[in-house]
């Protein structure tokens, strides 16, 4: 569904992202974790249009988004819920949400999907009339879910969810990301949280350096040894890891 | 957190309702209720109070009513804050003059009647105006509306063959005279204030007046949403620029000459800034609420002290001490506190009452605030 092949993409002449090839299938709820500095947040930057790459092939269901501007990759059915407070902080919780569907001229639609977002969401409702800035981090969350889904998109993507979040918050915002991939969303996740974000991905997507270094099914990717070995220190080394994480782990596969 | 330690009475979900929504929300029938009553003590004004000298400075707040209701639907809603309306105000000062002397209209009927023209002639301005300013954003923006005002003042200055220069352009005023002749521009800037008022409703309501809004918030993130942001700023603002040319083409005719440095003044976007603010900026009764107040005084002040500028200084000290004391303006931080209020008195008759419900309590709310219900709630 979304296809990045060799690309190469950073800021002011050095690239974050060096060679990334990776595959986000229709239905799949995708999380890619990796240490800082990884390029998870260069990552999410292409998706949604606000960067683009020096190099190399980006497509969303066999159309090159590469040079998409931020509304025309709205208008593709890919919508992001970007890292920390994104509300409007001003704004009464239900206007934040109805922004969401701010391209959708069709206002009997944009009721509709307002309450099946407040059926799934209820917070939404509980709290329609209410600044949003009045709320705490966790429903602000929940808010910023409720109006992403406003344009019924076929890809969401979420950029650290739950930074910030106390544990019981942020597993509340674990199970509705569950929550609206269990409705048939296609869902990239980006997190820091490694074991929480892999234990509930179909696929699991290790970066490190700008690069996917090991790929897989959530579980397997958790369960691979090189996984402890990256997060203590050191690097996934190219070449001798890829037999061993192949023989230790199953299907996870090492990309070079 | 005073609710948080309240005995954990039941609640009834019609109860919960209530402590968790906006405990003061007028009805749509006491809204409109206090705006037609208002709009009937306005319009029956200047027929109690006749003499001359009283119904003068009623014109005159009138045309500020005009002008802050316009100034608000640009700069109130969109965060924008303009000191540079002046420039529709000046411009439609001058069509209304120039229109007048060239097409040789003496009756002050006609005269009223190319009043619209300076609304359009102020709203065609702001076009080439508004692509300009709206490139920057914040104090550049205001820095950037001032000098673009000046530039008009000095083109106003310069240019005599078309705007008289310094000597200014005489306007025959409406062969009118005593009481009769207030009363005409009090009804029409009145009326006209009243179309700018729903205009501004009609804004706030609309999904172009909550793009606006989430302009003002975060422009950024309102682009990111897929809102076009500069064709939102650049509406709002001839729509707002329409309202303040009006207001200059009555005033031309009111008083009866243009000067480029009463037409192009810093002075009259202070005011319409201060009038907003005080009342309210970005709420549709704030501004009626500061041009009702402190039009008035500011006539009072020109006419007492007007020989000096020192009245200005009492003015900008009031300015402080309201930003102050009610940092948001009249309106809102009233309205807070009366909801403060209301809430509160409603919470001790629930202290008292001790009533038996649906098992949630006030404590519970509170405490499973970040939403720990709401998640589990959604799958059903």
């Amino acid at each position: 569904m979304l296809v990045f092949e060799g690309v190469f993409a950073g800021y002011g002449g050095s690239d974050v992202l060096r060679g990334v090839d990776l595959v986000v299938e229709k239905g799949s709820l995708t999380c890619v974790v990796g240490p800082n500095g990884a390029g998870k947040s260069t990552l999410m930057k292409l998706v949604s249009g606000l960067l683009h790459p020096r190099v190399g092939k980006l497509e969303f269901q066999g159309n090159s988004i590469a040079r998409a501007a931020p509304r025309q990759i709205l208008k593709q059915g890919i919508v992001q819920v970007m890292q920390a407070r994104n509300l409007f902080p001003e704004l009464t919780v239900r206007e934040n949400v109805e922004l969401g569907a701010f391209l959708i001229s069709d206002d009997a639609l944009v009721k509709r999907r307002y309450a099946e977002v407040c059926e799934m969401f209820p917070i939404v409702g509980e709290r329609a009339k209410d600044r949003a800035g009045a709320l705490s981090g966790g429903q602000q969350r929940m808010v910023e879910f409720a109006r992403a889904l406003m344009l019924d998109p076929l890809l969401v993507s979420l950029d650290e969810p739950s930074m910030g979040l106390e544990p019981r918050a942020a597993k509340i915002i674990y199970d509705s990301i569950v929550k609206m991939h269990e409705n048939g969303r296609t869902v990239l996740l980006v997190e820091q949280n490694v074991r929480a974000g892999l234990e509930r991905a179909t696929r699991g997507i290790v970066m490190e350096a700008g690069r996917v270094r090991l790929e897989g099914t959530g579980a397997e990717v958790l369960a691979n040894p090189q996984m402890r070995a990256l997060y203590l220190g050191g690097t996934i080394e190219e070449g001798a890891v890829s037999s061993s994480a192949a023989a230790r782990s199953g299907s996870a596969t090492y990309q070079n | 957190m005073a609710v948080a330690e309240a005995a954990p009475e039941l609640l009834s979900p019609a109860e919960i309702d209530r402590a968790f929504r906006d405990p003061f929300s007028p009805s749509k029938r006491t809204k409109a209720t206090s705006w037609i009553v208002l709009l009937a003590v306005l319009t029956a004004f200047p027929l109690v109070f006749t003499n001359p000298a009283v119904t003068s400075i009623g014109v005159f707040t009138m045309f500020f009513l005009l002008a802050v209701v316009g100034w608000n639907i640009f700069s109130g809603y969109s965060g924008y804050i303009s000191i540079g309306h002046a420039v529709y105000y000046g411009f439609g000062q001058y069509t209304v003059a120039l229109l007048i002397m060239h097409l040789g209209i003496t009756s002050g009927v006609s005269e009223l009647a190319i009043v619209p023209l300076a609304g359009l002639a102020g709203a065609a301005v702001a076009v080439p105006v508004g692509l300009l300013v709206l490139r920057v954003r914040r104090h550049t923006f205001i820095v950037l509306t001032i000098a673009v005002m000046f530039i008009f003042q000095l083109l106003a200055f310069n240019f005599p063959s078309i705007t008289g220069g310094s000597t200014g352009l005489n306007v025959t005023p409406p062969p009118w005279s005593g009481n009769d002749y207030n009363l005409p521009f009090y009804y029409i800037a009145l009326g006209t204030a009243a179309i700018g008022l729903l205009t501004s409703w009609a804004v706030r309501r609309s999904k172009f007046g909550l793009g606006l809004l989430a302009i003002r918030d975060d422009e950024d993130r309102a682009k990111g949403l897929g809102i076009k942001v500069t064709r939102a700023k650049l509406i709002a603002l001839v729509l707002s620029a329409f309202f303040v040319g009006i207001a200059g083409g009555l005033y031309a005719i009111f008083i009866g000459q243009v000067f480029p440095q009463f037409a192009f003044t810093p002075f009259y976007d202070l005011y319409l800034a201060v009038f907003a603010f005080v009342g309210g900026l970005g709420t549709l009764s704030g501004p009626v609420f500061g041009a009702l107040l402190l039009g008035p005084l500011q006539q009072y002040f020109e006419l007492q002290f007007g020989a000096t500028t020192l009245y200005l200084i009492i003015y900008g000290v009031l300015f402080v001490v309201i930003l102050l004391a009610l940092p948001r303006g009249i309106v809102p931080s009233l309205a807070d506190r009366y909801r403060t209020f209301l809430a509160s008195r409603w919470r001790r008759a629930e202290e008292r009452r001790g009533v038996e419900g649906s098992g949630v309590t006030a404590g519970s709310m509170i405490a499973s605030a970040p939403g720990a219900a709401p998640a589990e709630r959604g799958g059903s």
